[in-house]
């Protein structure tokens, strides 16, 4: 069951993504383009997720375990520190140079398209390297 | 600065906006878990017994979600511009941030926002800081 569920909230985020336009690199390009032909599209998307989401989030604190019965596992980390900003800061470049982030990518990836594979097979290869010097 | 109306798409943005909104509400109160995408995909590189099947399913689910909008709707519409280069040092560059910064557009921007946590009110604000930059140095900054 939480296999399934699991599947079909992925299958929905996804299906969101598509429907905002969040999947296609070319706007949210023209997002991050504030001094071109700015499409502020992504705000809205954010607007309707943020008012969904806090409802469920708040709901979801006053309880410990799911409808399922498993542990809710809330994010505990509180620490505003040079990993959190110099991540971040990072990872927008990255996102200004082909216009993903890792939830769209997959969603293209899906959809055929082989750059889409590319970015994410780089990501991953990223995220292993950091793995392996947080380790030390 | 000029809105680009005929690209702006209001009303389609905020209907993705909440059923992805959704999306984050059934994985949280049913599966008890945060629909960061950064932090699905990076649990699966080191996974933990018993944490894989759930990570791997909502992955499946994001990878058959434009199959089934084409089934309805057509294919959705993805343009990539950027060369295969640029893909890699993106992916790579995106895949090192999120890992340091603990997460991205979604765990930071979405849920941790609903959360209304300062740590990714912080982190959304400096990859969108940073997103903007970028654009600007690559489309207006140089020759053309």
């Amino acid at each position: 069951m939480p296999l399934l569920t699991a599947f079909v909230a992925g299958l929905v985020f996804g299906l969101g993504l598509v429907v905002a336009g969040m999947a296609n690199p070319a706007k949210i390009l023209q997002f991050l383009d504030i001094a071109g032909n700015w499409d502020p599209s992504l705000l809205f998307v954010m607007v309707g997720a943020i008012a969904v989401g806090m409802v469920a989030f708040a709901f979801a604190r006053r309880r410990t375990t799911s409808a399922l019965g498993l542990p809710m596992h809330l994010p505990t980390a509180r620490a505003i520190d040079v990993r959190l900003v110099g991540g971040s800061l990072l990872f927008g470049i990255g996102w200004g140079l082909a216009g993903f982030c890792p939830g769209p990518a997959i969603v293209a990836l899906g959809a055929g398209y082989a750059k889409a594979g590319v970015f994410i097979a780089a990501m991953l290869a990223g995220m292993a390297a950091v793995d392996r010097i947080s380790r030390k | 600065m000029s809105i680009e109306w005929t690209a702006f798409t209001p009303w389609a943005a905020t209907l993705g906006g909440v059923v992805l909104g959704a999306a984050v509400a059934l994985l949280l109160l049913v599966n008890g878990r945060v629909a960061g995408i950064s932090g699905i995909v990076g649990g699966l590189l080191k996974p933990l017994p018993g944490d894989i099947g759930w990570r791997l399913a909502f992955v499946a689910g994001l990878l058959l979600s434009p199959l089934l909008y084409t089934v309805f709707a057509g294919a959705p519409p993805i343009a990539i511009d950027a060369s295969y280069p640029v893909m890699t040092l993106a992916g790579v560059v995106v895949g090192v941030g999120v890992r340091y910064g603990g997460g991205c557009t979604s765990g930071h921007g979405v849920c941790g926002i609903s959360r209304l946590s300062p740590r990714s009110l912080v982190a959304t604000v400096s990859f969108i800081a940073t997103g903007f930059a970028t654009v600007y140095a690559l489309r207006h900054l140089g020759g053309n």
